[in-house]
């Protein structure tokens, strides 16, 4: 057991580390969820925890793997949010089986998210220059204000579609508004849950973790380190970013599909530059290209702002000390000499280091 | 039979004609060295000939196949590899997987068959090490596959250079002062893995140096370049014995 532990690819061993704290968590968690040890407070963060660690850690490709800057994922969340909001609404009573339905809605979010990033990424990233920032800022600002506008509702007749209001849609009795302008998607199907959400982070730290460590994702990653080197020995600049970006957006819309399954309403206003924002802030403080340090980024600093509400007025102010803090922790040459001298990795390495050669001296 | 032959080369920046005229003639298996005074335009060839640069006039044909104003993603495709004078490694990946970035159009899996680790990919990825650990030993950069690219010491980070050069399987190899910066020990080690991958690959090189004494030992011809245009070419006694080459590099 051990020597197959051993001889496993390095990879493989700490996905296999990562997803069994993530589980280990998630049973600590839904114990306490379940046994009524729990606050309400946390029980309602517990699908957000992570949604917004698939926010982290997909941004995450895009910023440390991919190296380059994107101010607009929560654009990708929000698409990914509204077209599996709007398909469960309208299939609810056409597809009985929610599983079937759940799925098709999850795979309608990330792929329509999908194609918006290769959208942009064909756009964007053929040009060699640090354009990607611009671009997806105003596109993350045009989508919700797009979609800020939106009327569609259906009726016999077929769907119909407004920029005005609701009236405008001219539906007939039976009709039914989906998107209502401002105020959004109400009604979704509630079919997200704590275990759908854990099981979609592990498939996404899964699906994100084996591509930066196969061929595709040594070709971004070097493309990141030195794109005229990369160039040299033959790889395809463009269509590795590209790549890299889609799947990245696709995933953002895997965690909008969680998002909108798991409230009650979904607003276009909610995935502005603000939420871009903290996504990247996650991705920073958790350590470009590191994806355990973004979603505990983002666990913590989901959890945190609702616990330090008792400090009412001085709540943003102790929440960005926090940030700071973590920052220096992180950066700081200083820190990072510390950390270096007193890893915990380092200190279990010397024991068991120790005990392997006493075992080999006896 | 020939590797590789230029006619004609050149490209001005502004008012500069950085390389003029510039023809050469290299045979399969031949190591060649390109020398010259700093500035004479020796970098700039090697950029128009990985397609860096695209030329203003003439022709480079590569093995008979035209690769003039081709991306450098093609020439090195058609068989064109080459190092940086300043070093360009991938610094965040491990010596093992820059040599692996080299393997990339050379060993295939498709990227879904990496997300899913299909069997492909543990076949494929198996494949990969071996054959880089193969490179990296001829470079004696096997204990060193671990370590991060840019925590090399210099000597080995050039090293590492030709070795991520040497996996995508080159018929041609440019290296671009692969000694500068090195202690005489480092540039006697260097020489000899250059020696030994010749006997191994049997691949043609041109090779860039700036130190004239040097690149006599190994060539077996020699082109200067000064201010872009000829200035000498041919066998290594005859070069080092012309008044003008002497001259260029007294009067440095
Ligand atoms: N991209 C460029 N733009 C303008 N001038 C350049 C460029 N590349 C090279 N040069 C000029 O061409 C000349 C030859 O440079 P280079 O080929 O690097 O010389 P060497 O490698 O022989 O030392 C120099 O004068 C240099 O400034
Ligand atoms: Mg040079």
């Amino acid at each position: 057991m051990k020597a197959k532990l051993l001889n496993m690819n390095k990879s493989t061993r700490s996905n296999l580390f990562t997803v069994g704290v993530i589980v280990i968590v998630y049973t600590v968690f839904q114990t306490m969820s379940t046994t009524g040890n729990m606050s309400n407070l946390l029980k309602n963060l517990l699908v957000a925890m992570c949604y917004y660690s698939i926010m982290a850690i997909s941004l995450n490709l895009t910023v440390g793997i991919l190296g380059q800057l994107s101010l607009g994922h929560a654009g990708f969340v929000c698409i990914g949010a509204f077209t599996s909001a709007f398909f469960s609404k309208i299939m609810v009573n056409t597809i009985d089986n929610t599983i079937i339905r759940f799925s098709l809605a999850i795979l309608i979010g990330a792929i329509t998210a999908g194609i918006f990033g290769v959208i942009i990424g064909v756009i964007v990233l053929r040009l060699s220059g640090d354009y990607l920032a611009i671009v997806t800022l105003a596109f993350g600002e045009i989508i919700k204000n797009v979609l800020n506008v939106i009327y569609i509702g259906y009726d016999s007749n077929g769907l119909a579609f407004s920029m005005e209001d609701t009236a405008s849609l001219n539906l007939m009795e039976d009709g039914v508004v989906i998107i209502k302008g401002a105020q959004g998607i109400s009604g979704t199907p509630r079919n997200a849950n704590f275990t759908i959400a854990v099981i979609l982070l592990i498939l996404a730290y899964m699906i994100i973790s084996n591509f930066i460590n196969s061929r595709s994702g040594r070709a971004v990653m070097a493309i990141r380190d030195n794109r005229i080197a990369a160039e040299s020995v033959g790889i395809n600049i463009t269509k590795y970013k590209i790549l890299a970006f889609s799947l990245s957006a696709a995933l953002a819309g895997v965690a909008g599909v969680l998002y909108s399954h798991n409230i009650a309403t979904v607003q276009s206003t909610k995935f502005g530059y603000n939420m871009s924002i903290m996504i990247l802030v996650y991705v920073v403080l958790g350590g470009m290209g590191n994806l355990r340090g973004s979603m505990i980024a983002a666990v913590i600093l989901t959890v945190l702002p609702e616990y330090l509400r008792f400090l009412r007025d001085y709540r943003m102010l102790i929440y960005s000390i926090v940030l700071i803090a973590v920052m220096l922790y992180n950066w700081a040459p200083a820190c990072i000499e510390w950390r270096k001298s007193h890893s915990l990795k380092d200190l279990i390495g010397t024991v068991v280091g120790k005990n392997r050669k006493e075992k080999k001296g006896a | 039979m020939e590797m590789l032959s230029v006619k004609n080369l050149g490209i001005s920046f502004g008012g500069l004609h950085a390389v003029d005229s510039f023809s050469i003639s290299i045979k399969k298996g031949e190591l060649y060295g390109l020398i010259g005074p700093n500035g004479a335009g020796k970098t700039t060839v090697f950029n128009l000939l990985t397609g860096v640069y695209k030329p203003d006039m003439g022709q480079i044909l590569l093995e008979g196949q035209n690769i003039t104003g081709l991306s450098p993603i093609e020439i090195n495709k058609a068989g064109m590899a080459r190092t940086f004078q300043n070093i360009r490694l991938f610094d965040n990946l491990s010596v093992l997987d820059n040599v692996k970035v080299g393997l990339h159009n050379e060993i295939r899996y498709s990227t879904i068959s990496g997300i899913l680790r299909l069997p492909s990919y543990r076949k494929t990825e198996k494949r990969m090490n071996e054959e880089a650990y193969k490179v990296l030993e001829v470079l004696g950069l096997e204990n060193e596959a671990k370590n991060l690219a840019t925590n090399l010491p210099y000597g080995k980070q050039r090293k590492l250079e030709i070795a991520r050069a040497l996996a995508t399987n080159p018929k041609m190899l440019l290296l671009d002062e692969p000694a500068a910066g090195m202690n005489p020990s480092e540039t006697d080690e260097l020489m000899e893995a250059i020696t030994q991958l010749r006997e191994i690959y049997g691949i043609t090189i041109l090779l860039i140096e700036h130190d004239m004494k040097l690149v006599a030992g190994i060539c077996e011809n020699i082109f200067v370049l000064n201010f872009g245009t000829k200035l000498a070419n041919g066998a290594p006694s005859e070069v080092l014995n012309n008044p003008e080459v002497i001259k260029a590099y007294l009067g440095e």
